[in-house]
């Protein structure tokens, strides 16, 4: 052992990751500023947090790489899927705190923790979109869990926000449990954590033994309770309604991200030659997804909760995509995830945009009469709930088409039926919203009282869903270039 | 002789009494934290055992990074669970039914 030569790190080996490295140092940075700066000035921690992720995107631009990289022995790849979903983490963390920034400063809450945090999980969604292995996949997990069970709790004269983090502290525990017992199954049949080794030795032999489908059956588990699928969903609605809605509308959007870079690592490259075994219990997660969480999501009175059931569902055609197990299910549910990821933004954009000190929006008739309020958040608010129900002129429409085709070219019929007839169900709860603006009194006449940032990006983010919907033609060819 | 089932046995066994432990405990916060730290032990073994067995080193340093991670988790548990005890002035599993999911 000791006469092996002690391997040393090249500055180029360090290189790829240095969007990691920069917004590590900006994470540490916000959090003295944080913690040293007078009372009055905490604020000033929005902005440096602001400059972060416009640095990281800076860096991440700066070294994408045009082909797989595999650096620091298999640990980190850098490959055009890693930097576009890295891009689109920072521009949701941004998005999510510029959103957020007048609901906090009403609550007082505008302080470092808030945005140490989002870049920690960033930070998670970074390395989980980079993993070149299960550790480093492992770790991200991590990094970005523990994050966002802080998040929910951070508010800490909010006692329901504390119970829920309890328990989504205690799931996400022993989802991460789950997952490093079905890795250690794997390693122990395979002898690797290397994502790369395991794919050439899942496709060689033993793609079928005993041992790796139990692993593999594991680690779905895992997989499925970090997106929320059904029966693994128990934490969303609860979390959803629960936290602040700013952590909401985080936890809502970013970790979508990641949850996708984490089945495509896992699943589809890493044991991708064992396709035919996990393509089974995926069926069983997308189909229950899609019907738990559209049919439950009528009950729903609360917008929040409905939002978190809609996720289910969302995360039902997501699983359809990835279940296809080709590349054009793939690239369809990468164009799911984004597309979704923006109408998230959005929607709970909006519920940020009517809230105001001692009134939070979450109820469905709190949208009653939006029309005579505000006609053009209304129609802000209508687009999105149009692009998550698939309505045809917007996003969402192309996003439901494309995971369907991908599912009809591997010859589910019955499933492709079942996610349109779902999807129907669907479109019933999305447009209860939009009757409730268009056709109902208002209760009450306060006016809105979002500054004219949050306006400005809350109606691009609206108009990027109709422009998206109209011209679907770039999003997907980013898609098609990331997983070519 | 003690072979390799023998480990894998134990840790699963290990494995089944933290959930088992998290899901039948009705009374006490902290014993859920408890039986989180027996999970993730008990997957430690499993990691040691097809290491040694398999005669490479990865799985060892695994479990160095499952340990720190599980500190990390075990610290923002205790974190949430002060937060909910000034909140509450109770930690009985029982109590946490605000919401129902």
């Amino acid at each position: 052992m000791i006469e092996q030569a002690v391997p040393v790190l090249a500055a180029s080996e360090l290189r790829p990751a240095a969007a990691e490295i920069f917004l590590l140092a900006a994470a540490c940075v916000v959090l003295l500023a944080g913690a040293f700066l007078p009372e009055r000035r905490r604020d000033q921690t929005f902005l440096l947090t602001m400059l972060a992720l416009a640095g990281a995107t800076w860096v991440s631009s700066l070294v994408a790489v045009p082909e797989r990289t595999v650096v620091l022995y298999g640990q980190f790849v850098a490959d055009p899927l890693a930097t576009l979903l890295k891009l689109f983490a920072y521009g949701t963390a941004a998005v999510t705190l510029l959103y957020s920034r007048d609901y906090l400063r009403r609550r007082g809450l505008l302080r470092g923790e808030y945005c140490v945090l989002v870049l920690c999980a960033v930070l998670g969604i970074q390395v989980i979109a980079s993993a070149g292995s299960l550790l480093s996949l492992y770790l991200g997990i991590e990094i970005l869990s523990l994050s966002l069970y802080a998040l929910v709790a951070f508010d800490r004269d909010n006692g329901v926000a504390a119970e829920v983090a309890m328990k989504y502290f205690v799931l996400g525990a022993i989802a991460s449990g789950t997952l490093l017992y079905g890795i250690s199954i794997v390693y122990g049949v395979t002898g690797s954590f290397d994502l790369g080794v395991l794919a050439e030795l899942v496709r060689g032999e033993a793609a079928g033994g005993i041992g790796l489908v139990l692993g593999l059956a594991l680690i779905v588990v895992a997989v499925a309770f970090k997106f929320g699928a059904v029966p693994f969903h128990m934490w969303v609605p609860d979390v959803y309604h629960g936290a602040p809605t700013p952590v909401t509308l985080f936890i809502g959007s970013a970790p979508k991200l990641a949850s996708f870079a984490l089945a495509i690592r896992v699943l589809a490259e890493g044991l991708g030659g064992a396709v035919a075994a996990w393509q089974d219990m995926l069926i069983v997660l997308a189909v229950l997804s899609l019907a738990a969480g559209n049919v439950i999501a009528v009950a729903q009175t609360n917008i929040k909760r409905m939002l978190a059931y809609s996720t289910i569902a969302h995360v039902g055609f997501i699983l359809l995509g990835i279940l296809a197990g080709t590349v054009a299910g793939y690239k369809a549910a990468l164009f799911y995830t984004l597309t979704y990821v923006i109408l998230a933004v959005g929607a709970f954009g909006v519920v940020l945009l009517l809230t105001r000190q001692g009134f939070e929006a979450e109820e469905l008739d709190d949208y009653r009469g939006l029309n005579q309020k505000s006609p053009w958040f209304a129609f802000v608010m209508l687009l999105l709930m149009f692009g998550m129900a698939g309505v045809p002129p917007v996003v969402g429409f192309w996003a439901k088409l494309q995971v369907i085709r991908a599912v009809l070219d591997v010859g589910f019929v019955w499933l492709a039926a079942f996610a349109v007839l779902m999807s129907v169900i669907g479109a019933f709860y999305y447009l209860r919203v939009v009757r409730n603006m268009y056709f109902e009194e208002p209760a009450d006449r306060e006016p809105l009282q979002a500054g004219a940032a949050f306006r400005l990006v809350l109606s691009l983010n609206g108009l990027a869903v109709l422009a998206l919907g109209l011209f679907p033609g770039a999003l997907l060819a980013v898609c098609a270039r990331a997983l070519g | 002789m003690i072979t390799l089932a023998h480990y894998l046995t134990l840790a699963g066994v290990l494995f089944a009494i933290a959930v088992a432990g998290i899901f039948l405990n009705r009374r006490n916060v902290i014993v859920l934290l408890m039986c989180i730290e027996l999970l993730l032990l008990a997957v430690n073994f499993n990691f040691v055992a097809f290491s040694r067995f398999l005669g490479l080193l990865d799985g060892q340093v695994f479990v160095f990074f499952i340990l720190t991670v599980a500190a990390a988790e075990a610290a923002i548990g205790l974190a949430i669970l002060v937060v909910l005890f000034r909140q509450r002035r109770s930690i009985n599993v029982e109590d946490l039914d605000a919401m129902k999911g």
